[in-house]
């Protein structure tokens, strides 16, 4: 099998790690070779932080670098187009139509770009925006969000629904697995609104 | 059975894996999780140490009673642990030891790139390099025994690309191995020169043993395919180079030192063109070139910053990859900040506005560096600030410019100043130097994941440890001047600031309050900002919270981000930011 590779992005503190690590282990259960890359230290202090999944029948490098990924899996929208050149020029960004300042735009001295959407479609790779949080409240735990981003993901990948929910409850507290079964499928059945 | 590992913790279970006693270290990205995973292992002893070079003074004690020891630390502990490494060539190992040193190339969480390939070569110690999470199981005990075998320390690296990359690894069993016991041994441990000089031999002998071994041992390894191009590599950039090159021959060297000299003779004749693919220093290149082989590498690789696929590629100018056209130059950079809330603001926002002088320090307060804040003057290594700033003092009073010699400040985390900022203060304080010291007690070592230190009295194998009490050491060394300030109460660090410079002696402020980050800290009530009352001027904003923004007529805080920590309101001359009643 040719190798898929998923970059996952956002801001530190944004529970990154956490849904890509969710990604690999279903990865592996499906029998493929897998690895990822992630960082940790000072980037995690509120900085960019990326992590990398790629599985197949052989991996070699664990980092997605220009395009070469499938897959943009955005916690945040800036953080996206800022991946954008990791992405192969028929790839596809899921991202959570949500905004974070960084320092140098809250203290005003630099603008949050206004143009991130068209400036990824003008890219001409496909874009797709979940309204993150408005779902999330829809399940009643609005720290489903992330959850809510790996349905989205899902949908794309070959791996069975099961699977994955299997995963996220591993990795959730139990009283939460009611919530994120909902984010999950609300994910995996976003549709936009056109 | 097969699990998907980090690098570093595959190290953990290789080392438990082939018997070890116990580890020691002190944290440092990106290695700290190797001996986060080993605590979980009950079989095996782990500890966190003062420092490196203390980490590698137990790990040798307990080689010395036989037992099997492994010390991880970052690139730069090395630089720490370096004296007792090179004495520790010479004597040997009774028990395996090893030592794990976790670089990072593009300084993700560093200070400088150094590549601890080089110390293989002058400590004269062989060396291993896994390029995934599987080798580095593998070959940690694989090291354990080497260093039994060959009477030597053996020093395993990795970078952050392979401590921080999870890939997929084949659990094996413990091998049981008994401690030896102690047996004194006078020629062998004591390295007075009489001994020294026989042991110096002893590491030559050695050292070309070692080359044997390396130039046939099967994880130097030769993967044919094309003859027309044959390329040397290591560690990740063996990743890299399969990724890129898949049509070319191969040679992986696992141990480039010491140096497989007859197998890159042979892989060199079967191929028409040679190339030597690594990141950083020309290590592996520079030892091809002294065997007189003509060989591509650093006039092609860059030496600066970690190689990547496409870094690789271009290099060579090699099409790879299928990009989009997109420029993001202009996009504003997400560099890391202090947390809301963090403890460390308040005094970097009054260091900035009395516009100390600041010898800084290594932890997460090197960020009070950055703007809006701007307080940090200097960053050196670790535990630098006491004698930067002593030093800045003597050259000004050369100067006779007495007013800006006041101005000098130092400042410190706690697991720094237990690390190595003691002795430079017992320096300052025996030599009668003068000036303030401010030690910024977080109760953590935060930058590197909130390990615990001497300060904390936590251990890693979670028991309770003995606590040092900040206050009572530094009385106890003489200085007479100690004080302790809360660290939200910005009044009260200017007020102890200012008296403190003015002080024609020694003195230190404890700046404290528990990392915002951790189970100590404790959330209060949110702050929001009335909008009749605020002016926009700003002022808030200076204290770089992430928190606070400014909206088209007021400031705003993100009440999700906030933490009731009330710096801002303090700051804020209009009484415009108050704290929401708690319902
Ligand atoms: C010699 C050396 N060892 C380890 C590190 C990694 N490191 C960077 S900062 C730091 C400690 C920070 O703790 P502290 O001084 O308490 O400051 P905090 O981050 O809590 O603010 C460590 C261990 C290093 N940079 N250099």
């Amino acid at each position: 099998m040719k190798i898929v590779s998923i970059v996952v992005c956002g801001v530190g503190g944004q529970g990154i790690l956490t849904a890509s690590d969710i990604v690999a282990k279903i990865a592996l259960r499906g029998g493929y070779d897998v690895k990822k890359s992630e960082v940790h230290g000072m980037s995690q202090r509120g900085g960019s932080v990326i992590s990398a999944i790629r599985y197949g029948d052989k991996v070699y490098s664990p980092l997605v670098t220009e395009g070469m990924a499938d897959y943009i899996l955005s916690f945040e929208k800036l953080e996206a187009l800022r991946n954008l050149p990791r992405l192969k020029n028929h790839g596809v960004v899921i991202s959570n139509d949500y905004k974070v300042n960084p320092a140098s735009v809250l203290s005003g001295e630099l603008e949050y770009p206004e143009d991130i959407e068209e400036r990824i479609i003008n890219a001409g790779v496909e874009l797709e925006l979940i309204p993150g949080i408005e779902l999330a409240h829809k399940t009643g735990n609005i720290k489903t969000v992330n959850t809510i981003l790996l349905g989205a993901l899902a949908k794309r990948l070959s791996f069975q629904k099961e699977n994955w929910i299997r995963a996220i409850y591993e990795r959730v507290p139990k009283e939460t697995h009611n919530s994120n079964k909902k984010a999950f499928e609300l994910g995996y059945n976003f549709k936009g609104e056109d | 059975m097969k699990e998907i590992m980090m690098g570093n913790e595959a190290v953990a279970r290789g080392a438990w894996e082939g018997g070890l006693h116990v580890a020691t270290a002190y944290p440092g990205t990106p290695s700290s999780e190797i001996l986060e995973s080993l605590s979980h292992y009950p079989e095996i002893y782990s500890e966190w140490c003062t420092n490196e070079k203390v980490a590698l003074e137990v790990a040798t004690g307990v080689s010395f009673a036989g037992g099997r020891a492994l010390v991880a630390m970052k690139h730069v502990g090395l630089n720490v642990a370096a004296d007792p490494l090179f004495s520790l060539s010479y004597i040997g190992a009774t028990g395996g030891i090893v030592i794990v040193t976790c670089d990072d190339p593009s300084m993700h969480s560093s200070q400088n790139e150094q590549d601890n390939r080089h110390y293989a070569i002058s400590a004269k110690i062989p060396l291993l390099e896994p390029s995934d999470s599987e080798e580095a199981r593998i070959f940690t005990k694989l090291a354990l025994k080497m260093s039994e075998d060959f009477d030597t320390p053996v020093l395993l690296r990795l970078t952050t690309r392979i401590s921080h990359t999870r890939s997929v690894v084949n659990l094996g069993e413990r091998e049981a191995v008994p401690v030896k016991g102690y047996k004194k041994d006078f020629k062998k441990r004591v390295i007075l020169p009489v001994n020294a000089r026989k042991l110096h031999s002893k590491v030559e002998e050695r050292t070309k043993k070692l080359k044997e071994f390396a130039n046939n041992f099967e994880w130097n390894r030769i993967e044919e395919e094309s003859s027309k191009v044959g390329i040397v590599t290591d560690s990740i950039s063996y990743q890299y180079v399969k990724e890129v090159f898949p049509e070319a021959s191969v040679l992986k060297l696992s141990m480039p030192w010491p140096f497989p000299d007859k197998l890159v003779r042979r892989f060199a004749s079967s191929v028409d063109r040679l190339l030597c693919i690594e990141e950083n220093d020309p290590f592996i290149e520079s030892q091809i070139r002294q065997l007189s082989i003509p060989v591509v590498g650093k006039d092609k690789v860059p030496m600066v910053l970690e190689l990547n696929p496409t870094r690789v590629a271009k290099s060579f100018g090699k099409e790879f990859g299928y990009p989009v056209s997109v420029d993001i130059k202009d996009l504003p950079p997400r560099p890391p900040a202090l947390c809301p809330g963090c403890p460390h603001t308040g005094f970097f926002y009054i260091a900035s506005k009395l516009k100390l002088i600041v010898t800084g320090d290594i932890g997460c307060y090197t960020l009070g560096a950055l703007p809006p804040l701007n307080a940090i003057d200097t960053c050196v290594e670790m535990g630098a600030s006491i004698g930067n700033a002593y030093g800045i003092q003597l050259a000004l009073t050369k100067l006779g410019d007495e007013n800006l010699k006041k101005k000098v400040v130092a400042v410190i985390g706690d697991s720094t100043f237990f690390h190595s900022g003691i002795t430079g203060l017992i320096n300052t304080y025996y030599n009668h130097g003068f000036g303030t010291v401010v030690i910024l007690d977080n109760y953590s070592t935060a930058m590197t994941g909130h390990q615990g230190h001497p300060g904390v009295g936590k251990t890693l194998m979670g028991t309770p440890g003995r606590k040092v009490e900040l206050t009572s050491l530094i009385k106890g060394i003489g200085i007479q001047n100690v004080y302790t300030v809360n660290a939200y109460d910005l009044d009260k660090i200017k007020e102890a600031l200012k008296r403190e410079i003015e002080r024609d002696d020694l003195s230190v402020v404890i700046i404290r309050s528990p990392c915002a980050l951790i189970e100590d800290f404790e959330k209060k009530p949110y702050y929001h900002v009335d909008e009749n009352k605020c002016t926009s001027c700003s002022l808030c904003l200076k204290l770089g919270c992430p928190a606070i923004s400014m909206g088209d007529n007021y400031a705003i805080i993100d009440k999700y981000l906030c933490t009731g920590c009330s710096l801002c309101s303090q700051v804020c001359p209009f009484e415009a930011i108050v704290q929401k009643e708690e319902k």
